[in-house]
């Protein structure tokens, strides 16, 4: 559909998915990974999306510009573990136009 | 022992409500929760956050969901295992279940019901390599009796409340505190991190940010003896530290756990249940409720956690009382009698002429 963007997001086993994702749908990364089924379901957004775990932590690999970082994103991150310069948190990147060509890779499991 | 009706595993707004239902059956129940207080997830992860999907609640907070589930139980006079994670079941001869706890709390009931939402809520354990062979040698995930460290070296790594306000409480108990955080920013309460700051100045805490423990060193006898502490991300910046405790502090995160290991249907890290009848999963007495449980079409969301656990007491009763003969009543027919003593009822009509 014309409202959707191209994703491109690594799985924790290291397969490479493209996605379509809505920006019309109020949706973010965490849901996208979550209903394209790329991370078994209980490993990922375990807190629903409130920043309150980091089940949903990426690698951003690509340079497309993303929502700034609130503070309960980099207080999560901060007690997060793998965590690098590009970590952010799935669930706090709303899909928007702005994202057409982001690539990602999901953080392992801890 | 502790004998009830039915077992609840999980003092969440589900189990919490399942005491309702089954109180009007005049079911008793008695729950357990790996969590020192009810609530599940409400109370734990965002009792401040609002909820808008409650039906009649157009904005409730998590935490006062809870309060108001404890009021409208409390005449069921339901009891708690509390701070105490479900680790076997057992069926007996008589289809009851003996169901134990970690600490060997043993609970007997008719029924078990499930309502463990995301799973028990677990420390979070850094990623370090060796970390598990030093737990109860020096590596400990929660403080249970800070007498344990007085005197000793103690290095707590963390950067919430909890590591805060523990380093606190210890600089007057062991004879060194060490603080490892990977930021400079701390997230607690504005008090405690000031207080951090007084305590680090007085040089009664040792704090080290940015951060981050990497290694665990032991002695021949297999205990902690030094952590690899890493400042600035760089190896030029090591430094080891001997110590006799490590505590990390990262807070919890929820695990399915032992329940994983009793037998039951599970996928998609839930445990699949009947979803055309009663909740009940493949082992006839065991339900699976709200959160914890799957089926096709499932939603995670409180309020079908009510409806399931509604359902399920309903087979509760027959499975209990095989013999009983029962329509359910509405309370506004019936009102609440509680075990307690104590009924609601709605005031009745008045009637009376008019001259």
């Amino acid at each position: 559909m014309e409202e959707d963007v191209k994703i491109t997001i690594i799985d924790r086993e290291g397969e490479t998915h493209q996605v379509d994702a809505p920006t019309d749908m109020n949706m973010n990364l965490m849901e996208i990974v979550r209903s394209y089924e790329i991370a078994p379901e209980g490993t990922i957004g375990i807190c629903g999306g409130m920043a309150m775990c980091a089940s949903c932590q990426c690698y951003v690999l690509s340079d497309t510009s993303l929502v700034e970082m609130q503070d309960e994103e980099e207080a999560m991150l901060a007690e997060a573990f793998h965590v690098k310069d590009n970590s952010r948190l799935g669930c706090q990147i709303p899909i928007t136009k702005d994202l057409e060509g982001l690539k990602v890779q999901l953080a392992p499991e801890e | 022992m502790i004998k009830t009706d039915i077992l609840i595993i999980g003092a969440g707004p589900t189990g919490l409500f399942t005491v309702f239902e089954a109180g009007l059956l005049k079911l008793k129940c008695h729950l357990i929760d790996a969590l020192p207080q009810p609530g599940g997830q409400c109370s734990e992860l965002y009792p401040k956050k609002p909820i808008y999907d409650i039906p009649g609640f157009p904005e409730v907070l998590a935490g006062d969901l809870v309060d108001n589930l404890m009021e409208q139980i409390k005449s069921f006079e339901p009891g708690f295992t509390l701070g105490e994670r479900a680790e076997t079941i057992e069926k007996q001869e008589d289809d009851s279940f003996i169901v134990t706890t970690n600490k060997g709390t043993q609970h007997h009931a008719k029924v078990v019901a499930i309502a463990g939402g995301l799973g028990s809520f677990e420390p979070r354990k850094p990623p370090i390599p060796n970390i598990a062979n030093f737990e109860d040698k020096g590596v400990a995930y929660m403080i249970k009796d800070p007498e344990v460290y007085r005197n000793k070296k103690v290095v707590i790594a963390g950067g919430g409340d909890s590591a805060l306000d523990w380093s606190i409480f210890l600089a007057d108990v062991a004879s060194e505190v060490t603080l490892v955080h990977r930021r400079n920013e701390f997230r607690g309460a504005l008090d405690s991190v000031d207080r951090v700051k007084e305590l680090k100045d007085l040089g009664k805490i040792n704090l080290i940010t940015p951060a981050e423990i990497n290694e665990i060193k032991g002695n021949a006898d297999g205990e902690l003896e030094a952590v690899l502490i890493r400042k600035n991300n760089e190896a030029s910046e090591e430094i080891l530290l001997e110590v006799d405790h490590f505590i990390p502090l990262f807070g919890l995160s929820p695990k399915l756990g032992p329940i994983g290991n009793w037998g039951l249907e599970i996928e998609k890290n839930a445990i699949k249940v009947d979803n055309t009848l009663d909740y009940q999963t493949n082992i006839p007495g065991v339900y699976a409720i709200g959160d914890v449980n799957t089926y096709p079409g499932k939603l995670k969301l409180i309020l079908c956690g009510f409806h399931e656990a509604t359902l399920m007491c309903q087979s509760a009763f027959q499975r209990i009382f095989p013999d009983k003969k029962y329509v359910m009543k509405y309370t506004t027919v019936g009102g609440v009698t509680g075990f307690d003593g104590t009924k609601k009822e709605a005031p009745k009509a008045v009637v009376k002429a008019i001259d």
